[in-house]
This record gives structure tokens, C-alpha cells and sequence, in this order.
């Protein structure tokens, strides 16, 4: 019985070892030789990986990046699943449907359009110009700089040889290729994938534990932070991961927001494949380590997530 | 048992058109163990969240030692709820689980809010472990505990806190028959043992009798009768108190005389006074008040028509005119005898006639009752009030 029904694990054993077993064995092969230029011979090394050291400020910008977006989706999506558990069924449905209506959209249509909108001369940009917040910049800019100058004049040992510091007016405010446009096309992008995991554990959560520590002298807050809140841990775990593993590894988006200055990872590959930096061995070896950096980054996660784990499973 | 403690004072509780309490009298006394028995629906779980604060009546007030605390929310009450499937905190141990309610901060006299010192939360709960006899386990998992060591753990929580008042809705509901037995003494002791008011919910008579010093019997909204467990056994106000509280053979009578009823057109004598001449009543013999006679003795002379054997009795089924009676005897008669009946005067109890009248108290359909009590109560879903339970604040 039970090896008839093994059977039937079968396309999926095929399946996962054409396109996940035999990819990673051809990674590690490339990543560990390198093909000599004049004779076209491939040899065994690691100067793949010695040589990464170049790029240690793309693989900071990366995680860190990541980092944030994690941070800062959990802090907008923690919230939201939260008051969405705690409505009618009818304002989670509208309230799901409007997290999903998106990402039925496709992804790099979505992060053109935050170009345009982050654009120097873009829809935000254009609004802060007709709204006159870039004036009122530009009038606070000057007002200070004339104030700082009239302030260092009084200290400069010789009044007659001071000069004043100018004040350059802004036409835009700098949105675009900045960290935090990257950041922000992260969350835009990645925010439903912690939403839903955090939100299908709070709906779950039996209102009779909440009910318990009322009855048992428990505040809103202390209810929240001693319950609710240690008991959500598991999704606020595959949240996490959901939206970090796919931010670290990320590439349109930072290419297309970040303006070319905040290269991270994905790009990083993409160049050694695809672009002008073309060297497949290298591109391999910094997808090896980035899988190794994340795959300890879950172990170590869910480690500490273990307990709460089987909390749920009760 | 003398001084009040708890009053409930003409409460209601409506849904929109569906009434759920309708004008609910009740005091509680201090110390005593008081039970709320009736059928899934009857509006004993809201009467109990009431209590505890997690609903606010419709109308009417809720007096804790005379002041009205309608509006104090269930964290600032001096009473703790022993919930139906425990609710234990899954991601704490035992000891944590029990040391819930000590960890909060509590307002001292000067309205400071005042920690317990560790030492002292670990030897209350400890001491706590011993009374419900889970030494040693304070350091498991709740998941890892069976369910009549949960139901402890879920006791002990709730009584660490010293309440004035304890709570249960059901506690004994998901245990076996046997645990369940072990589990009533328990409560009784624990009961006596810590000198609280212990406020029970169950829709199991025998539980409820065994327990009790008082029994407040309820059905469709409200009380049908507040008394000992001997009253209410032996004096039930109505047919649904009698068909509810054990066996009970019902039959429509006629009050002919201050304790004198006709029952099938004969007159039965009885204790029972202060009814009009003629008037209509219902009468409760109880099946172990009928002795069994040759047929030509008995007062009454009827057909057996089944016979179950119980362990200490029979269950016998007997025809009397086409109604058919429930006797629990010693002695076997066979199917299809004819046998004469006898009842002490002390075995017959006079109701008033009630909506009740007629539902109850025939064993025609007797087999199909025997299934319909087997029937475990549904968990729940089935009483309103514990679908209100979301996590609001």
C-alpha cells in the first residue's frame, strides 16, 4: 500500500530533480571553476570567492535594504492584519480583495508607475511644484542660509573678507534613485506577503484565550502583548521571510527606482549573466553565497520561532 | 452560607427580536455552590458571562456585594472564569499558565499599581499545583497534559488569583464519564477547602444534584426553579423540572381534595394541599416510588410491555391505558405480564398545570429518549452566547 502510494510522488521527484537538484549541481560547478580566456578550458578554483571581497558594499546595500523594507512592511502590515482579523467577514473579503487587486497587475507595469511617480519631474514632484511646497523649500532655504551667514558674520575675524555661503534653490525634490525609493518598491511590492500569513494566524486566534486573560486581570494592552501578540509569532515569521528573501534578491526594482546608484545582488548576477560584466562563473558564486546568507538567516529564524510553532500546531 | 453576594435583578439579554434572558431574579450567596442546569439554549452560559463581565445585560442590574457592576469590565472584577475548553494559553508552560493572572500588577490601597515579588508568585502557584495535584508538572507544556490535567491547570489559574467568585461554564463537558465523576469530588473539595462561591454551568442533572447547594434549573430564557437538589428532585415546580431532573412519569389528574388526586378515575392519596376543588394538575411519580403488586392489589393494573436490565434495577415499561409508565424495580417481570401497581402516598407530587403540560413524562417513545440523553451536548455554535466571543477590547 504504502509504496503504490509513493508512486504518485513520482512527476514531482522528476520534477523537482530537473529543476531544482541538477540547476543547483551546474550552480556549484560554475561557481567553483572558471574558463581560462585564451585556451577556453575550464579549471577548478575558488578565486571566485576570494575575489568576491569588490563587491561586500553591494551585498551591505542588499541585506540592509531588504532589511528595512522587511521592517518597514511589518510595522504597516502588522497593524493592518491585525484590524482586518478583528472586522466582519464582509470587510475582510473587500479588505483582501483590495491587498491581492494589485499584485493581479503586472510587476514591472507596478514599478513604472512608482517611476513616474518619483520621477524628477514626475506626478509627485509636479504636485509639491503646484501645491508650493518646493517654493516654500526653496523660501526657508534661503531665509536660513541668509540667517546662518548673518550669525558667522558677527564671529568672522575679518567682516570685510567673509563670504557668504549661496543658497541654490531646488526645481525638485531628489525622489527617485535614492534608498529609499528602492525601499519603497520593495514594501509596495512585497507588503501582501506579510500581510496575509500575519493575518490568517490572527483570524485563527481562538477568542476564548483572549477572553481567559481579561478574566484573569488582563488589560487591552497586557492582553496584546502577553497573548495576541507571542501568539502571532508564526506568521509574523513566514511574513518575514516571504518578504525577505525575495526583496534580498531583488533586481527590477532597484534598477528601475533606484536610478542605477543603488545596484544590489540580483543586479549584480544579472550583470554576470546577461550584462555587460559577463562572467557566469562569478555570477554563480554570488548566488551561492547569497542562498548560503539566507538559508542560515531561516535556520537561525526559525529556531527561535520553534516553540511558538507548535503553539499553533495545538 | 447567609450573607448575599451576587444579585441579579430583573436582567435581560436580547438579540434584536430573539429574547435570551427574560427577566432573570437571582442572588448568590457567599461560600455556596450554586448551579445553572438546563438544556443547550436555555440562557445559562449568557447568565454566567453576565457574571463575569464579558456581556453587559440588555436591561436590569448586576449587584456584587450591593454595588451595581454592570459596566466593570471582566479584568477589574473580583471573579475568574473556568472556560469551557479551558482556553489555556498554548505558548506558556503550566507554571506560567498559572502564574498568568499573579504577573499582572495589581492597584494596592493607595491605587499604585504593585508587582508580586517572584518568591511569592512561585510559592502561591506551587501551593495551587497541590491543590489541584499537578506537583511536578509545572514545567510541561499544556499541549503535553491530558485532558483532566488541563482542566486542573485551567482551576488552578483561575483560583490562584483568590477570587471571591469562581466561574465554570462546563468545565467537566470534554472529560470521560469516569474522570468526570473523580472530577465533581474534586470541585466539591476544592470547593469547601478554599471557602469560595463556586457559580457552575452543566447541562448534566446528575452533576448538578451531586454537587449543588443550590440548583437553578433554566430553559428557554428563564428560571423555572432555584432550590436544593433535594427540592428540586423531589418538589418540581412543573413538567419540564421533573422531566428534566431524572425519571419522571407525568400524568394529566384532578385535584378532587386537599390530598386526594384522581388519576385515571381513580382517587390517589397525597400530601399535596392548597389547590382549587377540580382543578386540573399535573402529577410526578417518580419511577422508583412504584411498588409492584400482584394484579389484583394494585391500585392501578397494567400490561409490561419492556424490560431492560440495568445493573441495580429493571428498567420496566408498563401500560396503564394506553400511557405508558417508566418503573425501575428490583424485581423482574417478564414482558406481556400483568401486574397491578402500588403508590405511597408520599410518592405522588402535585404540579400546577404550565406551558409544560403534555410535553413531557410519557414512555411511549421510550427507546428513542434513551438515545436523545446519550447524545453528548454540541461543543459549541449551539447557544448564541458563545458565538458572541471575538477579541474585541
Amino acid at each position: 500500500m504504502r509504496t503504490k502510494r509513493a508512486w504518485f510522488a513520482f512527476p514531482y521527484v522528476v520534477w523537482m530533480a530537473l529543476f531544482v537538484v541538477i540547476p543547483i549541481v551546474i550552480m556549484a560547478v560554475y561557481a567553483f571553476t572558471v574558463t581560462d580566456p585564451i585556451t577556453n578550458a575550464a579549471y577548478a578554483t575558488v578565486e571566485n570567492f576570494t575575489g568576491m571581497g569588490v563587491y561586500l558594499s553591494v551585498f551591505l546595500r542588499s541585506f540592509w535594504l531588504a532589511l528595512l523594507a522587511t521592517l518597514v512592511c511589518l510595522l504597516i502590515g502588522y497593524p493592518v492584519s491585525y484590524w482586518m482579523a478583528k472586522e466582519g467577514p464582509r470587510f475582510q473579503r473587500v479588505a483582501m480583495a483590495l491587498i491581492m487587486l494589485p499584485m493581479w497587475m503586472n510587476f514591472l507595469l507596478r514599478t513604472y508607475s512608482w517611476m513616474s511617480i518619483l520621477e524628477n519631474n514626475g506626478l509627485l514632484n509636479q504636485l509639491f511644484q503646484n501645491i508650493g511646497v518646493i517654493d516654500l523649500h526653496n523660501s526657508i532655504g534661503a531665509w536660513f542660509t541668509d540667517l546662518c551667514n548673518s550669525i558667522a558674520i558677527r564671529f568672522a575675524e575679518d567682516p570685510e573678507k567673509f563670504i557668504p555661503t549661496v543658497y541654490h534653490p531646488i526645481r525638485y525634490f531628489q525622489l527617485i534613485g535614492t534608498p529609499g525609493a528602492v525601499v519603497l518598491g520593495m514594501v509596495y511590492n512585497y507588503l501582501p506577503f506579510m500581510i496575509l500569513p500575519i493575518y490568517s494566524v490572527i483570524v485563527k486566534l481562538d477568542g476564548s484565550l483572549v477572553e481567559a486573560a481579561r478574566d484573569l486581570g488582563a488589560d487591552g494592552a497586557r492582553v496584546f502583548s502577553k497573548v495576541i501578540f507571542p501568539l502571532s509569532l508564526p506568521g509574523i515569521l513566514s511574513g518575514v521571510t516571504m518578504v525577505f528573501v525575495p526583496a534580498v534578491s531583488t533586481f527590477a526594482i532597484s534598477q528601475l527606482l533606484g536610478g542605477g546608484t543603488q545596484m544590489m545582488l540580483g543586479d549584480l548576477i544579472e550583470a554576470q549573466f546577461l550584462g555587460g560584466a559577463y562572467d557566469p562563473h562569478l555570477g554563480a558564486a554570488i548566488s551561492m553565497v547569497m542562498m548560503v546568507i539566507v538559508v542560515v538567516c531561516m535556520v537561525v529564524m526559525n529556531h527561535f520561532g520553534e516553540g511558538e510553532e507548535q503553539a499553533v500546531m495545538l | 452560607m447567609s450573607k448575599e453576594l451576587i444579585r441579579l435583578r430583573d436582567c435581560v439579554m436580547s438579540y434584536g427580536d430573539e429574547v435570551v434572558l427574560d427577566h432573570i431574579n437571582l442572588y448568590i450567596n457567599d461560600k455556596e455552590f450554586l448551579t445553572l442546569l438546563g438544556p443547550s439554549g436555555c440562557g445559562k452560559t449568557t447568565t454566567l458571562r453576565i457574571i463575569g463581565g464579558f456581556l453587559s445585560p440588555t436591561a436590569g442590574d448586576v449587584l456584587f456585594d450591593g454595588v451595581r457592576i454592570n459596566d466593570v469590565p471582566p479584568h477589574l472584577r473580583t471573579v475568574n472564569t473556568v472556560f469551557q475548553r479551558y482556553a489555556l494559553f498554548p505558548h506558556l508552560n503550566v507554571f506560567e499558565n498559572v502564574a498568568f493572572g499573579l504577573r499582572i500588577p495589581k492597584a494596592d490601597g493607595s491605587g499604585r499599581k504593585v508587582k508580586l515579588p517572584e518568591r511569592e508568585i512561585h510559592e502561591r502557584v506551587m501551593e495551587m499545583l497541590e491543590v489541584v495535584n499537578l506537583k511536578g508538572f509545572e514545567k510541561r507544556p499544556v499541549s503535553a497534559l491530558s485532558g483532566g490535567q488541563q482542566q486542573r491547570v485551567a482551576i488552578a489559574r483561575a483560583l490562584v488569583n483568590r477570587p471571591r467568585v469562581l466561574l465554570l461554564d462546563e468545565p467537566l463537558g470534554a472529560l470521560d464519564m469516569r474522570l468526570r465523576k473523580d472530577m465533581q469530588n474534586e470541585l466539591k473539595r476544592i470547593q469547601q477547602e478554599m471557602e469560595i462561591t463556586f457559580i457552575y454551568v452543566t447541562h448534566d442533572q446528575e452533576e448538578a444534584l451531586a454537587m449543588s447547594d443550590t440548583v437553578v434549573v433554566m430553559d428557554g430564557g428563564r428560571i423555572q426553579q432555584i432550590g436544593a437538589p433535594e427540592d428540586i428532585y423531589n418538589e418540581p415546580k412543573n413538567a419540564f423540572v421533573a422531566d428534566f431532573i431524572g425519571e419522571s412519569n407525568i400524568i394529566d389528574g384532578i385535584m378532587r381534595a386537599d390530598g386526594v388526586v384522581e388519576i385515571f378515575n381513580r382517587k390517589f392519596q397525597c400530601l399535596d394541599k392548597g389547590f382549587a376543588k377540580d382543578e386540573p394538575v399535573d402529577v410526578v411519580i417518580r419511577p422508583e416510588d412504584v411498588d409492584i403488586v400482584d394484579e389484583a392489589a394494585g391500585q392501578l393494573r397494567g400490561t409490561v410491555t419492556s424490560v431492560t436490565f440495568k445493573g441495580v434495577h429493571y428498567d420496566t415499561i408498563v401500560d396503564f391505558y394506553g400511557f405508558k409508565w417508566l418503573i425501575q424495580t428490583t424485581d423482574y417481570c417478564p414482558v406481556d405480564s400483568r401486574i397491578g401497581i402500588k403508590i405511597d402516598p408520599d410518592g405522588i407530587h402535585v404540579m400546577k398545570k404550565s406551558q409544560y403540560s403534555g410535553m413531557f413524562g410519557d414512555y411511549s417513545s421510550y427507546s428513542e429518549e434513551y438515545e436523545e440523553l446519550d447524545v453528548p451536548e454540541p461543543e459549541d455554535g449551539e447557544e448564541r452566547d458563545s458565538q458572541e466571543g471575538g477579541y474585541e477590547d
